[in-house]
């Protein structure tokens, strides 16, 4: 039971992260359709240039606001420089552009940041706590608080506020929302920022965790892109009950059976996922347009 | 029905036949031969990519599968090369068939996903089995041979890669033309579209993910044999998105278009001195700006120009 409640803590963890990336994924792919293969690596960015830049001794809230926006500027470059002069292109030629940049923001931060893991110091020290049999560390809480803050946030944000409603707008019918005065461009300008500060986020709080090096998002990304599939592409809610079960089943996985195969639960996830409810959790129905 | 040869098809054979006179020194033709041996995999990456419009970032698995195949049976148990190969091909394409049937029901961005997934898991079972697949470090792989003959120089292994490559070429020009490659094509365009036309959509994307497996292995094999070495990089991501940065930008559904994706991606690394590192920024960087720019790709585009140029001509 120790040892369930243990894996269930760790689980949930890494699920709350999986959950932030899932959430991202959502976000860009109701404004634009795209299915950003860059999101993981916006993890890795916050995480990666919030440990660059405490190493320039400069004090953590101000280290991890600044990995936050360099990150938010690199979102928003994403769509500015590389998804918009694409154009009404399709989505074979989408999902090769945003591989690509994926790779290529992999490929500057390991010339610029070097190919090394980097850590984060936790938050509030490494003292594990005893709780129902299972230590857990006070990191976990954060990531935890975080990622529900966050989702919470999102929540709010597109139910009450306009910017939120006008990306909401987008998403149903970009051209309705243009007729009535929406900026479709500067929506979808502001959902490749939104979802770099999510992955940013969570990807400073995730660091003391998982550590971070250049090439943390490829397996960040696939697992967020699970946990939404799971949910049922494009629910908030459903990143996030995805992500905590993707991080739950996967920890059950290294505990129970093999550490070394826990990242092919994911894989084989999505597949049976897509074959038995392709819609997934709590997805919209959708028809294939010709 | 053009028939079996085409005048492109010669064209190409002239070029394989007299480059290796204009290499001065065996540094040249190696690079040919490694150029050469990607070509394949390219060219069969395409078949899906290009003709099916199903975009896989996880092909290396199966150059791995068919190099360690080869590398496996031949030194764990004694296997003739040549038997290895043609196992290691078979099996590749077995393994693809058996995970099409279910992988090819995901369509766009998901497929990406589970095939980038496969690599991912690849590359985890190539590490972690260390007792079959030495690991991380890799295992060593004798040299190619039968019946006493081994292919030892870098000239017989030109002669080899560019028979097979031929080979490759003039089975992707007949498919594009037959009307098995015309219900690809057409699956790419709209797959709702070729259902309605009687296209057995799901039989034709199977076949092609098949051969596209079939054709890495055998390169994979090939390559191994000729490095005299595997190692579980062959099943990285990198080298994923390597070979789909080939068909990419040469040009999605163009056969030569492959190989020419492959010589630049081979030869550049060479001309700048070994990318030490720069080498996923470089892939990146072309992947985007050739979508952004040549969404056709390089042949295709040039084409277009030059057909455009010789109408220009007419006109005047």
């Amino acid at each position: 039971m120790a040892d369930f409640m243990q894996f269930l803590f760790a689980g949930l963890t890494t699920g709350a992260i999986y959950a932030l990336a899932a959430l991202g994924f959502a976000i860009i792919y109701n404004g634009s359709g795209v299915i950003n293969f860059a999101q993981g690596d916006f993890l890795m960015l916050g995480g990666m240039t919030c440990s660059a830049i405490l190493g320039m001794h400069v004090p953590f809230a101000l280290a991890a606001a600044l990995a936050v926006a360099i990150t938010v500027v690199i979102g928003l470059l994403l769509y500015w420089l590389a998804v918009k002069p694409a154009g009404e292109t399709s989505v074979v030629s989408l999902i090769i552009i945003t591989i690509g940049a994926s790779i290529f923001i992999q490929g500057v931060v390991q010339i610029v940041l070097g190919k090394n893991q980097h850590t984060l110091p936790s938050f509030s020290g490494d003292t594990a706590l005893h709780i129902l049999g299972a230590y857990v560390l006070p990191q976990s809480f954060w990531v935890l608080g975080v990622a529900s803050l966050l989702v919470v946030a999102c929540a709010v944000f597109f139910r009450f506020t306009l910017i939120g409603k006008a990306m909401l707008a987008v998403a149903a019918n970009r051209l309705a929302a243009q007729a009535v005065g929406i900026p479709a461009k500067l929506v979808l300008l502001l959902a490749f920022g939104l979802s770099a500060l999510l992955g940013a986020v969570a990807g400073v709080v995730a660091a003391p965790i998982t550590t971070t090096s250049y090439d943390l998002g490829l397996m960040l990304g696939m697992k967020g892109f699970v946990a939404a599939t799971l949910g049922g592409l494009g629910s908030g809610l459903g990143a996030v009950v995805g992500g905590l079960l993707v991080g739950v089943l996967e920890a059950m996985m290294a505990g129970y059976v093999s550490s070394a195969y826990k990242d092919a639960v994911p894989f084989v996830m999505i597949i049976v996922i897509l074959l038995v409810m392709p819609r997934g959790l709590f997805g919209a129905k959708s028809a294939e347009r010709v | 029905m053009k028939g079996l040869v085409r005048p492109s098809q010669l064209v190409a054979l002239a070029i394989l036949l007299l480059l290796p006179f204009a290499m001065r020194n065996n540094f040249m033709m190696d690079v040919a031969v490694r150029v050469l041996l990607a070509a394949v995999a390219a060219v069969g990456l395409n078949l899906l990519m290009g003709f099916a419009g199903q975009v896989s970032i996880g092909h290396a698995a199966f150059i791995a599968l068919g190099a360690y195949g080869s590398g496996i049976a031949t030194s764990r148990f004694g296997w003739p090369p040549v038997l290895a190969l043609v196992a290691a091909a078979a099996g590749a394409s077995v393994v693809a068939w058996l995970i099409a049937k279910p992988i090819l029901r995901l369509k766009g961005h998901s497929l990406t996903m589970a095939t980038l997934g496969l690599g991912v898991i690849a590359n985890i079972v190539l590490i972690n089995e260390v007792a079959w697949t030495g690991g991380p470090d890799g295992m060593p792989v004798p040299p190619l041979q039968a019946g006493g003959l081994a292919l030892t120089s870098v000239g017989q292994w030109y002669a080899l890669a560019a028979a097979v490559l031929v080979l490759a070429i003039a089975g992707s020009l007949n498919l594009y033309d037959s009307p098995a490659g015309r219900a690809l094509r057409g699956l790419n365009g709209s797959e709702v579209a070729a259902r309605v036309m009687g296209v057995d959509v799901a039989s034709f994307k199977v076949r092609a993910f098949v051969l596209s497996a079939f054709l890495a292995a055998v390169s994979g094999s090939l390559t191994a044999h000729y490095l005299s070495f595997v190692s579980p990089s062959m099943a990285s991501f990198t080298h994923s998105v390597e070979l789909a940065t080939m068909v990419v930008l040469g040009g999605m559904a163009s056969t030569y278009g492959a190989v020419l994706g492959a010589v630049v991606l081979t030869v550049l690394p060479q001309l700048l001195g070994g990318l030490q590192g720069y080498e996923m920024m470089l892939f990146g960087l072309i992947l985007m700006l050739t979508m952004i720019f040549l969404p056709k790709g390089l042949v295709p585009s040039l084409e277009d120009r030059l057909r455009r140029g010789v109408r220009g001509a007419d006109d005047a």
